[in-house]
């Protein structure tokens, strides 16, 4: 199989700040890669990379094979990359039917002017809302109306029904209950299922382990490589993330329930 | 996934009646229903619901509007205009300099006079959008240099801060007559014949109705009502102009031209508010360096009482129309009440605040927020 995305030797510096120090990865198609680090490790700077927030200051993306280079973030949705922001993937004055469709408005043309199909708009919120297993009390609802879990679900299904061949999720669990998380997980795992690469940011072992098929681990701006599920023990993760030693003791003496 | 498609049992039927009511323009449209129906009780024999009370209201209340569209769209777009008022004032001025200082002909000190303003509308927007500092402070600098302006130029080249003979000016121009004309004054000389509206009965005036067309700023301002309310809710720019003022980052990162979106709402700001300035000028015939003076606040009241966010992406154009419908009937049916002209600021302030609880809580409905 071929990967959709191959990330070479990626830097990215802020000034005197190295971000990123040479990260390869390669994404492939159908498959949910797990990217973990801890807090600073340089997760959210990769993704910015792909998705066309920051150019990188040195490495190749390569896209479905051919080198990439995005200006800015509409051109990376335009190839086909959707990233989902954690608290930044709706509007939350907004109905959902706006949001679904913000920045990929339908149009109709009446008496040469161009409108919004707000009855397009409508229908295909409705049946796509359905299809997530989220009912709604119809298409004009405020998004802010809706949990934390169905938001993140809205804005999967936003990506996926705009043709995103590679769907970012920006730690979409981190501010979720346990059911709401359990959701998101289902909803990960039947995106994955149509073929779509799917890059899960966490730094929630077990989230992870749970949909996961390919796991690298990003620690100061570096990757200790790419494990394939079945290779590497829960706990191996966890130990990579925080950098081995110290969680060791620290996980001493809170009796390992870390 | 099946229990899920029932509907949540927590969330409560909500009946037809309630949901057709919940809508962002009910408190104008309670405050417009509350202000007429104290009129009708308090000043109806006041002259203020005759032909010219009804203009006398209409005419106020469309200023109000004009300005209040171009407001209503970009605090729902996320920014603020505090320059709208010296805007009115420097263009109001720039028209008087270029047709009577200058002798340039009407439709051309008017067509320049636009484009200078929403050069600075452009420019109000660029420096926001580059700076990232807050529209009040970069359009609070604006009101200082366009009012410093509007006294300093009339005052070096005419050494006066107000500029007459525009009327006279613009007698004969093809472009006046679309700000300060009047439409359909046959139909009003019909209804004044049919004895339906009041006529003069002396002077050289006799026999003509005292009210003889509807003045082109009314028409202005329903225009602009009426396209601003199709723009916000039929378009796909109304919708980049909720998503812009709802999270410019989230919309951004949807694909939203929203620097763009932000620079064109300014621009529409300072287009309302050179059209007020047209209007004026044409109306009274001159041009005064304290024109438009607290517009921005006056525009910005009626925004709010329409049921618009202060932080943007939430508002309706309809609802600023019956809040500048709202504030315009207020000011002058006090007036016909006889009531003290102070009292006025006290009326507004108590419409004001009521207008802001009952918005907030039909917001809460709304959208959720807590």
């Amino acid at each position: 199989m071929k990967p959709i995305i191959e990330m070479k030797e990626i830097e990215k510096h802020f000034g005197s700040v190295i971000a990123l120090a040479g990260v390869t990865i390669d994404f492939y198609p159908g498959e949910c890669h797990c990217l973990l680090g801890d807090n600073g490790a340089g997760k959210s700077t990769f993704i910015k990379t792909m998705s066309g927030v920051h150019k990188p200051t040195a490495g190749e993306i390569r896209f479905e094979g051919k080198p990439m280079h995005f200006d800015d973030p509409r051109d990376s949705i335009a190839a086909g990359i959707a990233t989902v922001y954690q608290d930044l993937a709706m509007i939350p004055l907004m109905s959902v039917s706006r949001n679904f469709f913000m920045g990929n408005e339908p149009i109709k043309t009446r008496m040469g002017m161009s409108f919004f199909d707000h009855e397009y708009a409508n229908e295909t919120t409705m049946s796509e809302m359905r299809k997530m297993g989220i009912s709604l009390r119809g298409p004009d609802q405020a998004v802010g109306t809706l949990s934390g879990g169905e938001r993140q679900t809205v804005a999967i299904a936003r990506a996926v029904h705009f043709g995103a061949k590679v769907l970012i999720l920006d730690e979409p669990t981190s501010a979720l209950g346990v059911r709401q998380t359990a959701n998101v997980l289902a909803t990960v795992d039947k995106v994955r299922k149509q073929g779509i690469a799917v890059v899960f940011i966490t730094h929630n072992v077990r989230h992870a382990m749970a949909v996961g098929d390919r796991f690298t681990v990003l620690n100061r701006g570096k990757t200790y490589g790419t494990a394939v599920k079945g290779e590497i023990t829960p706990e191996e993760l966890q130990d990579l993330m925080a950098g081995g030693q110290e969680l060791a003791t620290l996980e001493g003496s809170l009796g390992g329930t870390v | 996934m099946t229990d899920a498609l029932k509907n949540d049992e927590r969330i409560k039927e909500m009946s037809q009646l309630r949901r057709s009511l919940i809508r962002p323009e009910l408190g104008g449209i309670v405050g417009t229903v509350a202000v007429f129906t104290f009129f009708l009780l308090f000043a109806f024999d006041s002259g203020m619901f005759n032909a010219q009370g009804v203009l006398n209201w209409s005419v106020v209340s469309a200023q109000f509007m004009i300005i209040a569209v171009g407001a209503c769209l970009l605090m729902i777009a996320g920014e603020f205009d505090l320059s709208v008022g010296s805007m009115i004032g420097f263009a109001g001025m720039m028209i008087a300099i270029f047709s009577i200082t200058l002798g340039w002909p009407m439709w051309i000190a008017i067509l320049i006079t636009f484009v200078i303003c929403i050069g600075f509308g452009a420019l109000n927007g660029f420096i926001v959008v580059r700076t990232g500092l807050p529209s009040f402070i970069v359009t609070l600098a604006t009101l200082f240099i366009l009012r410093g302006f509007t006294i300093f130029i009339p005052q070096t080249l005419e050494r006066k801060t107000i500029i007459g003979g525009i009327r006279e000016a613009a007698e004969g121009d093809w472009l006046g007559p679309i700000f300060g004309g009047k439409i359909l004054g046959s139909a009003f000389q019909w209804l004044g014949d049919a004895g339906i509206i009041g006529v003069f009965t002396r002077g050289n005036l006799k026999g003509q109705p005292i009210v003889n067309g509807i003045p082109m700023l009314i028409v202005w301002a329903l225009l602009l009502v009426i396209v601003g309310h199709i723009v916000l809710t039929r378009t796909r720019f109304g919708n980049w102009i909720f998503a812009a003022g709802g999270d410019a980052q989230a919309a951004r990162y949807a694909g939203v031209p929203v620097d763009r979106v932000k620079i064109i709402m300014f621009m529409f700001t300072a287009f309302c508010a050179t059209v007020f300035a047209v209007c004026q000028v044409m109306e009274f015939g001159s041009a005064g360096a304290d024109r438009g003076l607290l517009k921005e606040f006056e525009a910005i009241i009626a925004v709010v009482i329409g049921g618009a966010l202060l932080t943007g992406g939430y508002g309706s154009v309809i609802g600023a129309a019956l809040g500048a419908l709202i504030f315009g009937v207020v000011q002058q049916g006090l007036f016909f009440a006889n009531v003290e002209s102070s009292l006025f600021r006290v009326f507004l302030g108590v419409i004001l605040l009521l207008a802001v609880i009952l918005n907030t809580y039909i917001r809460r409905l709304i959208t959720g927020e807590r």
